[in-house]
């Protein structure tokens, strides 16, 4: 028997990808063997170890010691080094990253160290493969739930723990699923929404890169749950790697039964296919979505019917986001009082954020809800990079909301943020230093609207031509002052006029803009 | 042809309808979906010709137009916008001189602008092709077109 001395963890995602990790795993293994460390040193994919352009990243255990921006031409130098000497390579190493994960309790004032629900294998585990899911206490709670509970069980169970969608913006997914329960129909769906496509967010990718079972184990739950018989995971198009890892996710858990007739020895079938998207924001809209899963363009349907009642082929259909879904196995497994002593009161659990822009280390953390602005800015993002003061952010993407300083100390909840709310779900905390320039800031949102308003219906197609024409004029500083009004008018018209939320969404980002940072914008019109 | 080969991967059901199309454009030697690729697809899903063109004029991904060999895609969403992506559209459209959605003299490069890519740790950002780049500055753009100038 072989006794592994050492693990190394090499983040395989997107990110390390484009930075060359698969070249410098094949070097560590080439370089190891021939030491013939290569039995004494195991090296292990895993998913996003949550930093960012940092190139490639990668921990080796026991020690726990975090290697960052590592090239073909440091390996041997690193294998010599830390494998074969045991003296860790300083000039590598990367100091700042048990910092995302843990915030001292004195720091945050919150009652518990950060915890991982949603995250906790990602980095840990290797996603391709099924074992170590199961070894991590995969599938255990498909099992839970399969032997112990009825579907109204597991209902009830969601719905104790308070998991809100993370999404849209935060409707209660027990009750969702309790909707689904009751609608009759010998034929339902779950639908994974992995669209994503809000500018600044990737939590989702991350997900489905780092963790796929944990998705596929949520589906299968709440398939059960509403006692449906197939799942789809929509996808956007650009996602390959994802795509490509729920996939084999999916054929392993088929040939370990967990997917496919009678799961686990019991009466319950459920199956899951994937769908890839091909480019169109509105499709991240659960009823675009099921337009464009059935072949058509992604244009919204009419709401009522709601997907729950007539979604996909005009049969119940519940349809949840991957973040969502990544709450739910935990849950099961460890019940709903456990999941509620996380976050606060109203709001339970974790929430996974992406910190963005001129921050000293861009990437993803999982912290309790109530966390405030300030500590995922200044702790987990390590503050403002050069030195220079905060200005402002954008949470939540294009569809968010811009804030200045004096938002720093809310604790960020879909309650506490309230008409906010919309913006937690994606979870992209843009943050902008001082010299941002917040007209065009708010220029580049309305572009991006433009450009993906689908055109069904007028307000949206109209009213987001007439706001690029009219921020493009105050840009160039050939704007006036009623051009402001004129901007907030017709947003207020789109809000109340629109077909879809894509068009209705629009007056958060303009009206916030102006009212944190009024001045810029007066400074710009005659 | 490599047209049926690719049909015969599907069951002809609508809902195959982009995986399908991006499969054509995908093969397509100058990655777009030609007339001849809505033909087949509406042949095969016994649909209408207007209706294949209607799925594909709605989807980003999709190209109704000739492209090069390979296809630059720089993100323009507020994050990588904030990070200096504007300057670099510049910086490209000078470089290669064309215009957005045009393709070089020369067939190899089509530059064209995207919505978030989901890889704004790195901003800014684009895809080349399947490729995903990130931490873009001119040096980088130099260096990733020159290295595919190098290997076509
Ligand atoms: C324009 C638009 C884009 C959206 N994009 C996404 C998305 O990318 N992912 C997602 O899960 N929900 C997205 N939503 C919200 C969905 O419509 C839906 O509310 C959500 O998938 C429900 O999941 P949840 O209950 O788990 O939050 C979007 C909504 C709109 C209006
Ligand atoms: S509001 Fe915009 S995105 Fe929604 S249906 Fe109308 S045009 Fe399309
Ligand atoms: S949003 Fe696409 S060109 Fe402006
Ligand atoms: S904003 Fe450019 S990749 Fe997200």
């Amino acid at each position: 028997m072989n006794i592994v001395r050492n693990h190394i963890l090499i983040s395989i995602d997107a990110g390390t990808l484009m930075a060359g990790a698969r070249a410098v795993e094949d070097a560590l293994i080439k370089e190891l063997t021939k030491y013939g460390l290569d039995k004494e040193v195991s090296v292990l994919e895993t998913g996003s170890l949550g930093i960012t352009g940092r190139g490639v990243v990668l921990v080796v255990y026991p020690e726990g010691i975090y290697y960052a921006d590592v090239t073909i031409k440091d390996v041997p130098e690193l294998v010599e080094e830390h494998l074969l000497k045991g003296r860790p390579l300083k000039r590598l190493i990367l100091t700042e990253a048990p910092k995302r994960t843990i915030i001292t309790k004195e720091k945050t004032g919150l009652l518990k160290e950060q915890p991982r629900i949603v995250l906790k294998n990602c980095g840990f585990i290797n996603p391709e493969n099924i074992d170590e899911y199961i070894a991590a206490g995969g599938y255990e709670a498909i099992a839970k739930a399969l032997q112990t509970m009825t579907p109204e069980d597991v209902v009830n169970e969601v719905k104790e723990s308070g998991l809100l969608g993370r999404g849209g913006a935060g409707f209660p997914t027990g009750l969702k699923w309790e909707f689904a329960i009751k609608t009759p129909g010998d034929e339902k769906f779950v639908i994974c929404n992995a669209d994503e496509g809000e500018p600044g967010t990737f939590k989702d990718r991350l997900i489905l890169e780092g963790d796929p079972h944990k998705l596929l184990e949520g589906m299968l739950i709440a398939g059960y749950a509403i006692r449906a018989t197939t799942g789809f995971v929509y996808i956007r198009g650009e996602y390959s790697l994802s795509i490509e890892r729920i996939e084999k996710a999916i054929s392993d858990a088929r040939s370990y039964g967990l997917l496919g007739k009678n799961i686990l020895e019991s009466n319950f079938s459920f199956d899951i296919f994937v769908k890839k998207g091909a480019g169109a924001y509105v499709c991240g809209e659960e009823t675009a979505l099921i337009e464009s899963l059935e072949g058509k363009r992604g244009h919204p349907r009419n709401k009522p019917p709601f997907p729950i009642n007539a979604g996909l082929w005009g049969k119940p259909t519940l349809v949840n986001n991957v973040e969502t879904l990544a709450n739910v196995p935990e849950i099961i497994r460890n019940g709903a009082a456990w999941y509620k002593g996380y976050g606060t009161e109203k709001c339970s659990g974790t929430k996974v954020y992406t910190i963005l822009g001129h921050v000293a280390t861009p990437g993803l953390i999982e912290t309790e809800m109530g966390t405030t602005l300030k500590d995922i800015i200044f702790e987990y993002g390590g503050g403002i990079r050069e030195g220079k003061a905060f200005k402002g952010a954008l949470i939540g993407g294009a569809a968010g909301a811009f804030i200045g300083p004096e938002m720093l100390d809310v604790k960020m909840d879909f309650i506490n943020l309230r008409e906010y709310a919309a913006a937690l779900g994606s979870g992209a905390i843009l943050v902008m230093n001082e010299d941002t320039d917040m007209v065009d800031m708010l220029k580049s949102v309305l572009h991006f609207f433009k450009h993906e308003s689908c055109g069904h219906c007028a307000p949206c197609r109209l009213g987001t031509a007439k706001l690029v024409d009219i921020i493009d004029e105050i840009a160039a500083l050939k704007g006036k002052k009623e051009d402001l009004e004129r901007m907030v008018e017709i947003t207020q018209a789109m809000k109340n006029a629109s077909f879809c939320p894509l068009g209705q969404s629009v007056s958060l980002p303009v009206s916030s803009a102006l009212k944190y940072f009024r001045d810029e914008f007066m400074a710009r019109v005659s | 042809m490599y047209r049926e080969e690719i049909l015969k991967k599907y069951e002809p059901s609508l809902d195959n309808i982009l995986y399908i199309l991006h499969d054509l454009q995908d093969n397509n030697p100058q990655h777009y979906i030609s007339k001849e690729d809505i033909e087949v697809c509406a042949n095969f899903l016994n649909i209408p010709y207007s209706y294949v063109h209607g799925v594909v004029t709605f989807y980003s991904m999709f190209s109704l137009k000739p492209r090069g060999r390979y296809i630059i895609r720089l993100c323009e969403s507020p994050p990588c916008h904030l990070m200096g992506s504007e300057s670099l559209l510049e910086y490209l459209k000078k470089k290669l001189n064309v215009k957005i959605g045009e393709t070089t003299k020369d067939g190899m490069f089509t530059l064209e602008l995207t919505s978030c890519l989901g890889i704004c740790g790195v901003a800014p950002a684009m895809m080349i092709n399947d490729e995903m780049v990130g931490n873009l500055t001119p040096e980088r753009i130099d260096a990733i077109l020159e290295e595919r100038r190098q290997t076509s």
